[in-house]
């Protein structure tokens, strides 16, 4: 029998160390379905969640293992799965669901390179605008990227605050090196980690409005078996939880749905500045990429360019603000990614056209050399 | 007034959400009676209530979870019962009851569902059976009957149905059994009964549905309930393997397996966290 939090220092895999940030935050439900580079934690999980007397449950496949966390999650467990990404794909239909229903949970995608089966052992962050966009309408999603697996840890316990905070599927997009790579891992005090719980109802049961935002826009969660008598749909609903088919009710109910997320965008966003105070040029990266861009930055120094990084944490919703601020006093952007150009995109939208925004980024299978970045910066600035 | 009062003495109203009612079924469609059936029996089989969760799919059937004041979750299109297991696993004191319909459970869901059973995951799983996607305004369905006419199947279903007793027995479901809408006690009792067993138990109820079949292959919904009158026989106990279901003949009702074996819970305790059993 082990605890919950293994305090103390570890050698261990970023697959790992996301497990034990999951059992630290308080994760007592997997639901999965094995596929590489993301089955260690999946095997990880099946191992350790009975020591604290949670549930591993390896199910039929990714459309069953999302909709089982999501189940979990609303008879009140913390919940997780992890995937890559054909998995990811599969799981696209309950992420809505769960957005919809507003159901806390978190997904670990351990991206490889793409399309379809593609490059089941090699890396790649070629499911950053999936993760935003992937699954069918319009809607807000929270999406972490880890650059190490000292970070998978934390961030996996942010994951888990951030889904309780917001009632919201959380993603967690790290890839293949990542998940692969062994490193030092410090595991805190069990008291020295911060965690968050859904807001809770309080009051009447027979007053209680299932989908009635609180002050943080919120609404107060009731779990299954409390007998608040509760509707949860993924139709179109109100505040009661009732379906509503007209416009009126699709307006109110996103309006929900979007504002939660935008209206805290302080709590949500994280990023990472590296030499940024008088930099000129400015590379926006994160995950394993963050790590070669972070390299690229002191070599080009030493060959006088002024570069710095801006590493996203929170890549969804994206860090518009510090973009559009950067734009106004840099001569221009370099966004590194193992990618053709995704959250790219997002840069270049930023920037709005003020200075130029140029890709670093390959297709997948390796991680991009910090020389060709600096070779990027010699050429284009 | 006499009428307005008998209806609000309806002996379901503790358990039905009124103020959603009327609901969205067709004249004449069997999905109501199986519904009440349903209902009636969660209330009469002396399982706690507020402990009692509905888990419904998409559909005609689907819609089931949206009237009942029971905590109900209408999920995604087939995964009622990964839905639900997941339910069941994180808090086993929940009674959890899947009610959808053939489309759902069958075809899209199927996988799901054989694997539920194989595991038994203990949830009760309720399939209004009407051959046929009802919503979508009649297709044929996994279960509709070889050469019945359908909007996908114009020139006569090609594809033969399955049997949907004999699936959920060879897949290990640990509680069978087979009623019609018209076999209302029979069937109110037998979901009663599945509701205090352990384990993976499936009730198939037999429903017309005059709107999207009924229509195309010229049977008024009377015609429907004759059949299930006069062509039915109820064989307790027959092997599922004999359990036939031809419309121009005969209908094998009845419960055909009532076995308690280990379900996924205690087969995880035992194995995986003795130490929590």
């Amino acid at each position: 029998m082990k605890p919950a939090v293994l305090t103390g220092e570890h050698f261990m895999t970023g697959d790992v160390a996301c497990a034990e940030g999951a059992l630290a935050a308080g994760c007592l439900f997997f639901g999965g379905y094995p596929i590489t580079p993301a089955t260690e934690i999946a095997e990880h999980m099946a191992a350790r969640l009975p020591d604290v007397c949670g549930t591993f449950v390896q199910m039929e496949d990714e459309i069953a293992a999302m909709a089982s966390i999501l189940g979990a999650s609303c008879a009140g467990l913390k919940s997780m799965t992890a995937t890559s990404g054909p998995g990811f794909s599969l799981m696209m239909e309950n992420l809505g669901l769960g957005i919809c229903t507003e159901t806390p949970c978190v997904v670990v995608n351990v991206q490889r390179a793409g399309p379809s089966t593609g490059l089941p052992t090699l890396g790649a962050q070629g499911d950053m605008m999936q993760a935003r966009w992937g699954s069918h309408g319009h809607y807000e999603i929270i999406a972490l990227a880890p650059a190490s697996p000292q970070e998978l840890f934390y961030l996996t316990i942010t994951a888990f605050n951030l889904s309780e905070t917001y009632r919201t599927p959380v993603l967690i997009m790290t890839d293949e090196v990542t998940g692969h790579l062994s490193e030092r891992v410090v595991i805190p005090e069990a008291r020295a980690i911060k965690l968050r719980q859904r807001p809770r109802p309080k009051g009447r049961k027979d007053r209680f409005k299932a989908f009635q935002p609180g002050p943080n826009g919120v609404a107060p969660m009731a779990i299954a078996g409390e007998g608040y008598g509760i509707h949860v749909t993924g139709l179109t609903h109100d505040e009661r939880g009732y379906p509503g088919m007209n416009a009126e009710t699709q307006l109110e109910m996103m309006t929900r749905l979007t504002r939660k997320i935008q209206n805290n965008l302080d709590d949500i966003i994280r990023t990472e500045s590296y030499r940024l105070e008088d930099a000129e040029i400015v590379l926006v990266s994160y995950g394993i990429s963050g790590r070669s861009s972070l390299a690229a930055v002191d070599e080009a120094r030493e060959q006088g360019i002024q570069v710095g990084l801006l590493r996203l944490i929170t890549v969804w919703p994206f860090p518009e603000r510090q973009i559009q601020e950067l734009a106004e006093r840099v001569r221009g952007f370099v966004t590194v990614e193992i990618n053709l150009g995704q959250v790219h995109l997002e840069v270049q939208r930023c920037a709005g056209g003020k200075v130029p925004a140029i890709l670093v980024g390959h297709p997948g299978g390796s991680v991009i050399p910090p020389e060709q970045i600096v070779q990027t910066l010699k050429a284009a600035f | 007034m006499e009428n307005v009062k008998n209806r609000s003495d309806h002996p379901l109203n503790s358990i039905l959400r009124t103020d959603r009612i009327p609901h969205i079924w067709c004249p004449g469609c069997g999905i109501g009676t199986a519904f009440s059936a349903c209902m009636m029996a969660i209330q009469t089989s002396g399982i706690d209530l507020d402990k009692t969760v509905m888990v419904s799919g998409i559909g005609c059937s689907g819609r089931g979870a949206g009237y009942t004041r029971l905590d109900s979750y209408h999920t995604t299109h087939g995964r009622a019962i990964p839905f639900a297991s997941g339910m069941k696993l994180a808090n086993p004191e929940l009674n959890v009851v899947v009610f959808s319909g053939d489309g759902d459970l069958f075809a899209i869901g199927g996988n799901h569902f054989i694997h539920a059973a194989r595991r038994n995951m203990d949830i009760t799983v309720v399939c209004v059976n009407n051959l046929i996607y009802g919503m979508t305004g009649g297709q044929a369905a996994a279960t509709t009957p070889c050469q019945a006419k359908t909007t996908t199947t114009p020139r006569g279903n090609p594809d033969p149905p399955f049997s949907l007793p004999l699936l959920a027995f060879a897949a290990g479901a640990s509680y069978v059994a087979r009623w019609t809408i018209l076999h209302t006690r029979d069937l109110t009792k037998s979901i009663e009964e599945a509701l205090n067993r352990r384990g993976f138990s499936f009730i198939e109820v037999l429903a017309p549905c005059p709107t999207g079949y009924g229509r195309r292959n010229k049977q008024k919904p009377l015609d429907t309930l004759k059949i299930y009158q006069e062509r039915t026989v109820i064989k307790n106990g027959a092997h599922p393997m004999d359990a036939v279901m031809e419309f121009g003949s005969s209908i094998t009702l009845g419960k055909f397996i009532d076995e308690e074996r280990p379900t996924f819970s205690e087969n995880y305790d035992r194995t995986c966290r003795p130490q929590s059993a």
